[in-house]
């Protein structure tokens, strides 16, 4: 048991180790071999810019407008992304209605729809939450639908048995529990490409305020600084929405699961 | 009162191209009240599918089942069924696997713990109550699932080759405590094995099938007291019966 904790504290300290290295050789590279802080901002450059962008508020307005746009879009997704999947899932009619439309619809890429999203929504924060949407969509829908797919017969038929009697109660307490971790999976991802939707699409102009569209301004005035303090924030942002993600699936939904498979 | 009657129950699979597999044909058979019957038969005669068809996880294509004058129609917590595989739902705990009939009947949370551990208690495993059931051996995870089954009361238990993954020694200690369950709560249980021993150690009556399609070749009753001795005379001479049955059967084919 020591032992583990004294490796998990390494493995940690090498990370950390590793990070500052970076920072270090980041710092050395801007200043001794590029030399032009347009090109490449060092690190106390864009650390200097950091905390300005965080003084003047604007760091923190721009992530709150980012966040409202991330949660409409994967809340829309959720919302009708689960019950698509599970009715796709769960009944050949609805697969064999639906999966057409779907399957046209799924390699528009989300980008392509922003000149509609701006037309239905205006310059409010549902239009950027809708390209979000486009995105996060159809990895929670293909995640569902094959977690309903594969729920093994044994406890479709245990349930009956032991008293299910119409498919609603099927669905609710046999396919979906055993459908979680595909879910789960399927939320991870639409987590990710939302992320890199909404950045994509507050720069092309669906919101005039918000993370992707500072960075976009910023690069206009060439304050490239800047531009690396969003893309950092960006990063850091998307790698913490995961971590938590994860955890709590892990933690609370998943407990079974990881006793399960190899 | 929970007698078993099946009348002229046959099935047949028809498989994509229009060939129709016969896997059951005029199967007649009558089982009392409280009776303990096993059905042994060559491999693909269809004892699982008879077993099915009682479940009504299948539909008979000639014939039907009747429990208490009433024909099956579909599945019911009134027939209680214990899989071959691993049946337990993973996501839930040794107890709640155990309660999750009596939540389908609605019945309150307090009085379907109770009834749970009950029941948890009689198949020895209380100390395993919020396990999940990946935490469980085989032999535990069977256990929890007859449990699961009989928490339902059900007037019949079926039990699909419920041993056939267990090693020898843990098999034979089942059997005992499935003897000990059976005389505590009086089910009628149907038994499908491949294990002539076991149908010999377990059964009041040993159904035989004949091969494909099957039906009902003979009957064996066992009269003997339990617990029974596996290495009595007795016991292997109808155990070489038995298996000269099925050995015939298999040779008819």
């Amino acid at each position: 048991m020591n032992l583990r904790v004294n490796r998990e504290q390494q493995k940690r300290l090498l990370g950390i180790a590793s990070l500052a290295a970076a920072a270090v050789i980041w710092q050395a590279v801007a200043d001794l071999i590029v030399a032009d802080p347009f090109i490449l901002p060092s690190f106390t450059d864009t650390a200097a810019a950091f905390v300005n962008l965080l003084g003047s508020g604007r760091l923190l307005a721009d992530l709150m407008i980012s966040l409202e746009h991330f949660t409409i879009g994967i809340g829309a997704a959720l919302l009708l992304g689960v019950p698509i999947g599970i009715a796709m899932g769960w009944f050949r009619i609805a697969d064999a209605v639906i999966d057409p439309i779907i399957e046209v619809l799924r390699p528009i890429p989300p980008l392509a729809w922003i000149p509609f999203a701006i037309i239905w929504f205006g310059l409010t924060p549902q239009a950027a939450g809708f390209v979000i949407f486009i995105g996060a969509f159809f990895p929670i829908l293909i995640g569902t639908y094959a977690g309903f797919r594969s729920v093994p017969k044994i406890f479709v038929e245990a349930g009956k048995v032991l008293g299910c009697d119409t498919p609603f109660e099927l669905i609710r307490h046999v396919a979906l529990p055993s459908a979680i971790p595909s879910i789960a999976s399927g939320i991870r991802i639409s987590m990710g490409v939302g992320w890199m939707c909404l950045v994509a699409a507050e720069m092309f102009g669906v919101s005039d305020i918000g993370l992707g569209y500072s960075l976009w301004q910023n690069y206009y005035h060439y304050a490239m600084a800047n531009v690396l303090v969003y893309m950092l924030i960006l990063g850091f942002l998307g790698l913490f929405i995961d971590r938590i993600f994860r955890n709590y699936v892990d933690r609370r939904l998943l407990r079974w699961h990881a006793g399960e498979v190899a | 009162m929970s007698g078993v009657k099946i009348n002229n129950v046959g099935k047949s699979f028809s498989k994509e191209g229009g060939t129709v597999t016969p896997a059951l044909e005029g199967v007649n058979l009558e089982i009392r009240d409280e009776e303990f019957i096993c059905l042994v038969g060559p491999s693909g005669c269809g004892k699982t599918t008879l077993l099915r068809i009682i479940a009504g996880l299948e539909t008979p294509t000639t014939g039907s089942v009747t429990i208490d004058g009433h024909v099956v129609t579909g599945p019911d917590p009134k027939r209680g069924m214990v899989f071959q595989e691993y049946s337990l739902f993973p996501w839930r705990t040794v107890i709640d696997n155990i309660a999750f009939g009596l939540e389908m009947k609605g019945v309150a949370k307090e009085e379907r713990r109770q009834t749970a551990d009950r029941y948890l208690e009689m198949v020895g495993l209380s100390r395993f109550r919020d396990a999940y059931p990946f935490e469980l051996s085989g032999g535990m995870r069977q256990r929890v699932a007859i449990a699961r089954a009989l928490a339902n009361d059900p007037d019949v238990l079926l039990m699909d080759e419920p041993f056939g993954a267990l090693d020898a020694q843990t098999r034979n200690r089942m059997q005992k405590e499935l003897l000990c369950l059976w005389k505590q709560t009086k089910k009628t249980i149907i038994f499908v094995t491949h294990s002539v021993d076991e149908a010999v150690y377990l059964a009041d009556r040993i159904v035989v099938l004949s091969s494909r399609p099957g039906s009902v070749r003979e009957v064996i009753k066992i009269p003997w007291a339990r617990p029974r001795d596996r290495t009595s005379a007795g016991f292997a001479d109808v155990r070489r019966g038995v298996l000269e049955m099925i050995n015939e059967a298999e040779n008819a084919q």
